[in-house]
């Protein structure tokens, strides 16, 4: 079985891909398709944006991905365009490329292909977008040239017909022709030492990694990319989960939300902020577009980082991971997942299948405040999740979990101690301030001083209690700039 | 504010419109060509730099046997097989290639791998195993002796300021620390060497400065500088990052070249181009100001001390660039400033936009801020009050007298426009009714000094050659790193022959083309570059007039160049036409330009001249919200009046100004960068560096160019330049977060936020205000 993806108008077959090639490396260097560009080899600049085509259910979803450190071989199934397929050699521009040039939204030009990728994306979804929709389709791109300003103006200025799209008008051809790509069985390419393999469902992947015990699973590879371009790290074998239906699906059972592992944060924004908004507004401040629509809410917690955002809020909300080895399966709560840094509860040849998220109740205060240098596509300096019920006033529970203060996310279990019996006011927040310091001993480092994410995570716990008190002026900014 | 056009021509990319940049169609379309782009010769080899990890230390032992065993490597190079091994761009042969003996950075450069590919190289490189002896190091620029200068340090002086300081009725002492910025240009370092016949070597560089590039190669390989040439079509970006940065790389890829007579690729990955090349001087200023009741200044004594790095690199014309700049817009009546550039172990830092301008005015308008919180008035009326005069109060801490003045002007303007005074009160009643949320709004000046302050730079060559179809080939010393530099000069080509825009062909900056270029840097690019064409086009020109005067029998009165024709009495002929009559009466169809900048002169050792041809100006308000429990705020709105004379191409110019402001608001309030205590850079990628994105930008933005503006010096068509004044434009941004946080103590206390204005800075100025509020 080869890998099999679709480049442009090009079928390329192939089964001696590197477990770690990146497809940007293979764009530039095999296949000669060099507007794609590097620019920080690390998924952070989106210089070399190019649109993923993968069939979810019935339909061909076009998505903005980094190629720097997509892994080739995770594109078995796939649909790869680059910025040549928007317009012929000496021929007409695309609309997206023609509103950029109009709006003069280029000036060195280096970053330009990536941004048109990216709007390009969005325009095939949504051919009107607010200036909402257009930051927060551009919080993966970096310019340092043009101050953004022309390159929004020209987003909200595409003309042009989508269904005239080249994309658009072959859209059944193409999902034909990569549904005939996918056979329903295990790929495997690369050297027999060092495979590279695509599990054919659920069941396969628990047996592939009983086989391949030491083997390293990539689902949407924002961080595993990283330990290729950045760390040299050997990642072979490798099991490539990012194509597996099973592990995509998101359900409502007993009151409860079950993503599973799988799930990109675009494909959980919707129902997560449905479980609460402060959920989806979070997500819209995890990385970029391409790292929401790679990055799946089991590899962040998987990863086991004490900086991924969704542990600290998932925490709060005393949510369930669930964890599959061979055919036995197991819940745990989440916060038992974390040992200590570095260290998790998944054994050699498990698993995470899906996360369990219970509904807050209607007497809950729920809330999750990330605090970063840069609003967007930033990696948090901190993060405070806060989940209080109360009865009468009297706070009957809490579960407040930080991100960024520990060697793991971890429960300010003394600062619940002090309010967990108390009245809901100002001074029970004040006695609860005190005792921060008991939970936390947080670290210096290039994000934040200790002293400043110790002062912030107290005023965090103040703007919670100012913010679910009855206060009606805005005490906080807006996480976005209005539509 | 875009598209405006000054005047409709009848030639298609006239002077004065909107043009768009030459490459735009390209760039969209992925089809404009970087450096990394080029087809490869057969054989292409690749090669990378080994890293030191410690700050500074002895060399002991180099063991390379684990890279030379690595897959697909061909060769190393160590710093002992170089016999020229120096790059010191000012000759001060303190800037080795590769380190010799010594380290003296985290991250500077040990040896050299050339391998296959590149991920061969690069993997490679990180297999050795050095020892060292570790010495004593200095990161931070107070960890660094004051004596400790990699360079002659400057002093300012007029007056007797120390006298005139115990005189004042009031006085501050105090210091501010201005932090450094990397430069983030999205293409990376790169170069790539061609080996040809003999000694002949072609490199393209990713370069600001082709000219010294082939300097350093030539002097590397012990040629003649007429063997090598350097070429460069475009930059991804270059803002001073690749001024003097470029050589080390160049050199490596043209050693490895010659040594094998195979191409040599040498590209930097995004996180070592971050950690081994220098960036903008972060500086450590100390102030200790005199003024009167009203606020205008009596005496000043700063001195603006640099994180210099290990070498000289430029750090002294930018420390001196600072001390021009400290006054900004304001007389000093009794000043001396100086300068410190600072020996630190730490990469060695460069030129940046705005060239220690920016640093010089941030510390002048701490300065301004001072005063004015000293006394309770608004920052705004102790600027204007301290104003340079048009008659009087108008010479310079370096004695130049001002005497293009515009910045009363400007500044009213825009302080009507942006209804400053309204939303200022508005803004107040807010502070005192909001409890978390408080706003902040500042008007902040500009004035920007315009030539290169080492004179003989002021120079610059243009080649043009009119082929017998009437098409032009366009060639320059400046180089293209996405300003639009090459757009402005072909439309001033085209209009000057009257030709369409298309008629003219850009071409890759080459040194074989156009000999013993200045760096395309301090705003120069397109004043110096198109005077130097119009000067060839002028020479072309009179050869076609004395022709037509010989063959059509007319005076030279009645022979003009009009839109694609040639009026010749009264007979219009197309250009391409006439110019194939010239051709078959043999009139030299080509010509050499050359430019000087006249009026400049700098006596560096007494402080005194005019460094400066003329200065741009500009002026910028800006409005925040800060969150006092977090420190996180929104710029809400930003409005810039930049002064650009008769702009040459609006669109291009309202590109500069955005573009600058809003890398100079990243200098100042994202942007960090942070050692550990082993002297490494912890933010040397864009996951750890910050740079501003598309949701950063002012949520209301306008630009305007001041269009009642002309250039009162005769720069090409009374045009200003651009590239760098604007950056400091987002000096309003600072101060607006200032203002912010002063409303904690009534506006009574200076809230002295130093840059980069992070929240985390941001909230700990909050914190000591609101300490100072319960005393």
């Amino acid at each position: 079985m080869s890998i099999r993806f679709l480049l442009n108008d090009t079928e390329i077959t192939r089964d001696d891909f590197a477990p770690d090639e990146t497809l940007l490396d293979f764009l530039r260097l095999e296949a000669s398709l060099t507007g794609t560009k590097e620019g920080c080899n690390e998924g952070d600049c989106g210089a070399c944006t190019v649109l993923i085509g993968r069939v979810q259910g019935s339909e061909l979803i076009y998505e903005g991905l980094n190629a720097c450190i997509k892994f080739t071989g995770t594109l078995h199934g796939c649909h790869v365009v680059t910025v040549e397929h928007l317009s012929p050699a000496n021929g007409k521009l695309h609309p997206v490329q023609q509103a950029l040039v109009d709006h003069h939204g280029s000036q060195c030009g280096f970053c330009t292909p990536g941004f048109v990728m990216s709007l390009y994306g969005m325009w095939m979804q949504n051919s009107q977008p607010t200036e909402l929709d257009v930051e927060r389709n551009l919080q993966g791109n970096l310019c340092r040239c043009t101050g953004y300003r022309p390159i929004v103006d020209a987003a909200l200025a595409i003309q042009g017909n989508a269904n005239a799209d080249p994309l658009i008008a072959e859209r059944a051809k193409v999902t034909a022709l990569l549904k005939a790509m996918d056979i329903g069985q295990r790929v495997v390419s690369g050297k027999l030492d060092a495979p590279f393999i695509i599990p054919a469902d659920e069941d396969d992947l628990a047996v592939a990694l009983i086989e391949y015990p030491n083997a390293t699973i990539v689902a949407g590879a924002t961080d595993v990319g990283l330990w290729v371009t950045k760390g040299f790290r050997k990642i072979a074998p490798v099991i490539s989960i990012g194509g597996l239906r099973d592990l995509q699906n998101i359900t409502h059972e007993h009151g409860s939300l079950r993503i599973g592992a799988g799930v990109s944060y675009t494909k959980a924004l919707a129902e997560l902020e449905k479980l609460h908004p402060a959920l989806g507004e979070l997500l819209w401040r995890i990385g970029g577009d391409q790292v929401r629509n790679a990055g799946t809410i089991g590899g962040n917690i998987a990863g086991g980082s004490p900086i991924g955002d969704m542990p600290p809020p998932l925490i709060a909300m005393a949510a369930i991971v669930e964890l599959r080895k061979g055919n036995h399966i197991r819940q745990i709560p989440l916060e038992d997942y974390f040992i200590t840094y570095g260290k998790q509860a998944r054994e050699t040849s498990e698993f995470i299948r899906a996360i369990i998220i219970p509904a807050p109740k209607p007497n809950a205060h729920f809330a999750v405040y990330k605090i970063s240098k840069r609003r967007n596509e930033d990696i948090s300096a901190l993060l405070g999740a806060f989940h209080v019920k109360l009865e009468d006033n009297i706070i009957i529970s809490a579960r407040i979990c930080f991100g960024g203060m520990a060697g793991t996310p971890k429960r300010a279990t003394h600062v619940e101690g002090a309010l967990v019996g108390q009245p809901w006011n100002q001074m029970t927040i004040n006695a609860a301030r005190l005792v921060f310091a008991n939970d936390y001993q947080p670290l210096t480092d290039m994000r934040a001083s200790a002293e400043y994410r110790l002062m912030t995570a107290k005023n965090l716990l103040q703007r919670f209690f100012v913010e679910h008190s009855g206060e009606t002026q805005p005490i906080r900014l807006e996480t976005h700039h209005a539509a | 504010m875009r598209h405006e056009t000054i005047k409709n021509a009848e030639t298609k990319g006239a002077v004065h419109t909107s043009v768009e940049h030459d490459s735009a169609a390209r760039h969209v379309a992925g089809r404009a060509e970087y450096i990394d782009d080029i087809a490869e010769p057969k054989g292409t080899l690749h090669a990378y730099v080994g890293l030191s990890n410690i700050a500074h230390g002895t060399i002991k032992a180099i063991d390379l046997s684990a890279v030379r065993a690595s897959a697909g490597v061909v060769d190393i190079m160590v710093a002992s097989e170089i016999a020229h091994n120096d790059i010191s761009p000012t000759g001060k042969n303190d800037e080795p290639i590769l380190a010799d003996g010594k380290v003296k950075y985290y991250g500077q450069p040990i040896f050299a791998v050339l391998a296959k590919t590149r991920l061969e190289a690069r993997h490679a490189a990180r297999l050795a195993k050095i020892t060292y002896d570790a010495l004593p190091y200095a990161i931070d620029v107070l960890d660094a002796a004051p004596d400790d200068l990699v360079t002659e340090p400057l002093k300012l002086q007029r007056g007797d300021p120390q006298t005139a300081l115990t005189k004042s009725k009031h006085r501050i002492i105090n210091e501010m620390r201005i932090g450094g910025q990397d430069h983030f240009y999205l293409e990376g370092h790169i170069a790539f060497a061609i080996p040809g016949e003999n000694q002949e070597m072609v490199v393209w560089s990713s370069t600001q400065h082709p000219s010294e590039v082939q300097h350093m190669v030539a002097h590397v390989l012990g040629a003649g500088s007429s063997d090598i040439e350097v070429k460069v079509r475009r930059m991804g970006g270059g803002f001073g990052g690749k001024e003097t940065q470029s050589n080390q790389f160049a050199v490596l890829a043209a050693l490895f070249a010659r040594k094998h007579g195979k191409a040599v690729k040498l590209r930097l990955d995004r996180d070592d181009d971050m950690e081994i090349t220098g960036k903008r001087h972060d500086f450590h200023v100390t102030y200790d100001v005199g003024f009167n009741n009203r606020g205008v200044i009596e005496a000043l004594d700063m001195v603006y001390a640099a994180r210099a790095g290990f070498s000289s690199d430029l750090s002294g014309p930018v420390t001196d660039r600072a001390l021009f700049h400290a006054d900004n817009c304001y007389y000093l009546p009794e000043v001396r400033l100086r300068s410190e550039p600072r020996r630190t172990n730490t990469v060695s830092n460069t030129a940046f936009r705005g060239f220690g301008g920016p640093q010089g005015m941030v510390g002048g308008e701490r300065v301004i801020e001072e005063i004015a919180y000293a006394l309770g008035l608004d920052t705004l009326d102790v600027r204007r009050r301290n104003f340079y005069g048009q008659k009087t109060r108008n010479v310079t801490p370096y004695h130049q007298t001002v005497t293009d003045n515009i910045i009363a002007k400007l500044v009213d303007e825009l302080e009507a426009n942006c209804d400053y005074q309204t939303r200022r009160a508005a803004i107040k009643t807010f502070n005192a009714q909001s409890p978390v949320l408080k706003k902040g709004i500042a008007l902040t000046p500009v004035k920007f000094g315009i030539s290169f302050t080492a004179t003989w730079y002021n120079q610059a060559g243009a080649l043009i050659h009119v082929y017998s179809d009437g098409t032009v080939h366009l060639n320059h010393g400046g180089t293209e790193m996405g300003q639009g530099l090459h757009t402005k000069i072909a439309q001033i080509v085209a209009d000057e022959f009257q030709i369409d825009l298309d008629k003219v062909r850009i071409t890759a900056t080459t040194t074989a083309k156009v000999p013993n270029t200045s760096a395309t840097a301090a705003s120069s690019g397109t004043d110096l570059n198109a005077m130097a064409a119009t000067d060839a086009c002028n020479q072309i020109k009179a050869r076609l007039v004395d022709f037509a005067v010989e063959k059509f029998n007319v005076t030279k009165a009645e022979i003009s160049f009009q839109a694609g024709h040639i009026r010749v009495g009264k007979e219009l002929i197309a250009f391409a036409d006439f110019i194939k009559q010239a051709y078959m009466a043999r009139v030299h169809l080509s010509a050499a330009g050359f430019y000087k900048t006249p009026k400049v002169h700098w006596d560096r050792k007494n402080g005194t001249g005019r460094p400066f041809y003329y200065f741009a100006y500009g002026a910028a308000c800006s409005e925040v919200t800060i969150d006092t429990l977090t420190g996180e705020y929104r710029v809400e709105r930003s409005d810039l009046h930049h002064d650009v004379g008769r702009s040459l191409n609006p669109a291009l110019d309202i590109g500069q100004i955005e573009g600058a402001f809003i890398q100079g608001m990243g200098w100042l309030t994202t942007e960090e960068l942070w050692w550990d205590d082993k002297g490494r850079l912890r933010t040397h990628a864009p996951s750890t560096y910050k740079i501003p994105l598309a949701s950063d930008i002012p949520r209301t933005f306008n630009t305007k160019l001041v269009d009642w503006s002309e250039n009162k010096e005769r720069a090409i068509r009374r045009s200003k330049a651009v590239g760098e004044p604007p950056f400091m434009l987002a000096i309003s941004v600072l101060e607006a977060l200032s203002m912010a946080v002063a409303s904690i103590a009534d506006y009574k206390h200076c809230p002295r936020l130093d840059t980069p204005a992070t929240p985390e800075r941001v909230l700990m100025a909050v914190e000591r205000l609101k300490n100072i509020s319960a005393k």
